[in-house]
């Protein structure tokens, strides 16, 4: 079990931010996020796009946000535990015990949810027969690619995953790719070695199809595609293989308690504290009158929740107000020098 | 200002009057109409404002956007009359126009 003085959800640019304030007071932090990387919506959705509204910084890409704010915590070693969703919060006394879906554990008098708009999960296959596959044969993302060896493998999507996917088993399994339309969004590269492919009858490929339905007792047989005709089709499969993109989804926060309006977490714009105790919000997750959901307003927002963290991990300390050009106090948690 | 009529997949209709140089996808969130979520606030990037045109609607709507068809790819269950809301600007040729909201967007 790992204890700190608060604990954060989401590595989005508002999360790291308040890393950073939580830092500068001399508190510690660890931050958990659902994705295998840091960032948030600025890495995952735009990482190439340049953003033109950050304060004093006339234009970046989401990349170079991130990169920046990563740089610049940096002298307070925090903990980043990547590719884990936070799902379970209880109070313990003056604390939060949380639980991650990985088994990790957490005690913290200070929970800052800087969720965005949810964690970023894999869109899944809109039939309801696939869930019994679930996790099983039908998959979302590959950890081992050794099980499909000598396998047929029906593969859905049309962006870079699927296609990559796609040519990497053909190798060694019978592969079939299928997407809902005859433009591929993948690598131009990658869409002619499909097509190369599919010419040497090293995997089969149908455009303008999509899912209907999987069969199988207890184990996966075949696929059922159907075209926008309603025309359909059965494949037989031993694994069945959806890349649909993320999607953002509240998920376990919606079981915390808390106030909810819209998808969003009411919050007193002092702190930034929700309806529970020690549980603030900050950035897109966060609602009050005149919220913006702009990086700009989630950098303040995580200034003050770090403030308000302050009381519930040193109740006998009082906060003071200090510069970072002339505190020796903040300097020195900057990790610099002082003559 | 165009009337566009939203229908939620159950067939609740809701008739809204929505201004001009606002999107499809706005006019729905701005009068609470559920089914659309609109999750990215309408940057393209999260296909959470899907709505199937109606048939007669759609040769008739401006072309899609660069990359709209790439991020309908990511929609739920997706159809040949597929838009993002937030991709359709509205003016006085949409009056009339009717969308039907799919059974979820997630
Ligand atoms: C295409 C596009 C362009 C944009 N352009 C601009 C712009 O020019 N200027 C601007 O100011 N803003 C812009 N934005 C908005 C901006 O990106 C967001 O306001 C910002 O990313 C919000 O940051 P955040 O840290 O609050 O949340 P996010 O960036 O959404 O990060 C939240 C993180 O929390 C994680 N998470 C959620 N729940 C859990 C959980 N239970 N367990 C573990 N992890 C969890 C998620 O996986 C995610 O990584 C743009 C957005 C998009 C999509
Ligand atoms: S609102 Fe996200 S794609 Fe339209």
């Amino acid at each position: 079990m790992i204890k700190t003085d608060a604990l954060i959800i989401g590595a989005g640019p508002t999360g790291l931010f308040c890393a950073h304030q939580l830092g500068i007071i001399g508190l510690k932090c660890e931050i958990v996020d659902n994705l295998d990387k840091i960032g948030g919506q600025c890495i995952e959705l735009y990482p190439d796009k340049p953003i033109y509204d950050i304060p004093a910084i006339p234009q970046c890409t989401g990349e170079e946000l991130t990169n920046n704010l990563i740089e610049q915590i940096k002298p307070f070693n925090i903990n980043f535990h990547l590719s884990d969703r936070v799902q379970e919060i209880k109070k313990e006394k003056e604390n939060w015990r949380v639980k991650t879906l990985k088994g990790k554990e957490f005690l913290t008098p200070n929970i800052v949810i800087a969720g965005g708009v949810g964690s970023f999960e894999p869109r899944k296959f809109p039939t309801k027969s696939t869930d019994k596959f679930d996790g099983k044969t039908v998959l979302y993302s590959i950890k081992d690619k050794t099980i499909f060896k000598d396998k047929s493998v029906v593969i859905f999507g049309g962006g870079d995953s699927a296609l990559d996917w796609a040519i990497e088993l053909s190798k060694s399994s019978k592969v079939t790719l299928i997407h809902r339309r005859d433009e591929f969004r993948g690598a131009q590269s990658s869409v002619d070695k499909v097509k190369e492919l599919q010419k040497n009858n090293k995997l089969e490929i149908f455009t303008k199809y999509s899912m209907k339905d999987v069969k199988g007792n207890g184990k996966l047989e075949s696929v059922e595609i159907k075209d926008d005709d309603g025309n359909s089709k059965l494949i037989s499969a031993d694994y069945v293989l959806g890349f649909f993109g993320l999607i953002m989804q509240l998920g376990p926060i919606l079981d915390w308690g808390l106030n909810i309006d819209k998808k969003t977490i009411p919050v007193n714009t002092e702190t930034f504290e929700t309806n529970k105790q020690g549980i603030f919000a900050i950035g897109d997750i966060c609602t009050y009158p005149g919220k913006l959901k702009l990086i700009l307003s989630g950098f303040h927002e995580g200034a003050l929740a770090a403030r308000g963290c302050f009381k519930y991990a040193r109740p006998d300390e009082k906060l003071r107000f200090e510069f970072t050009t002339t505190s020796k106090a903040v300097q020195n948690r900057l990790g610099l020098k002082n003559d | 200002m165009a009337k566009i009529t939203y229908i939620e997949h159950g067939g609740q209709k809701h008739e809204i009057d929505v201004a001009n140089g606002l999107t499809v996808m706005e006019g729905a969130v701005q009068n609470d109409i559920p089914g659309i979520d609109a999750d990215c606030g309408g940057s393209m990037a999260c296909a959470t404002c899907h709505v199937y045109v109606k048939e007669d609607w759609f040769p008739k709507l401006p072309n899609k956007e660069n990359g709209e068809d790439d991020m309908l790819d990511q929609a739920y269950e997706p159809k040949a009359n597929s838009r993002l809301s937030c991709q359709i600007t509205v003016s006085d040729e949409l009056n009339g126009l009717v969308v039907h909201l799919p059974e979820k967007q997630v």
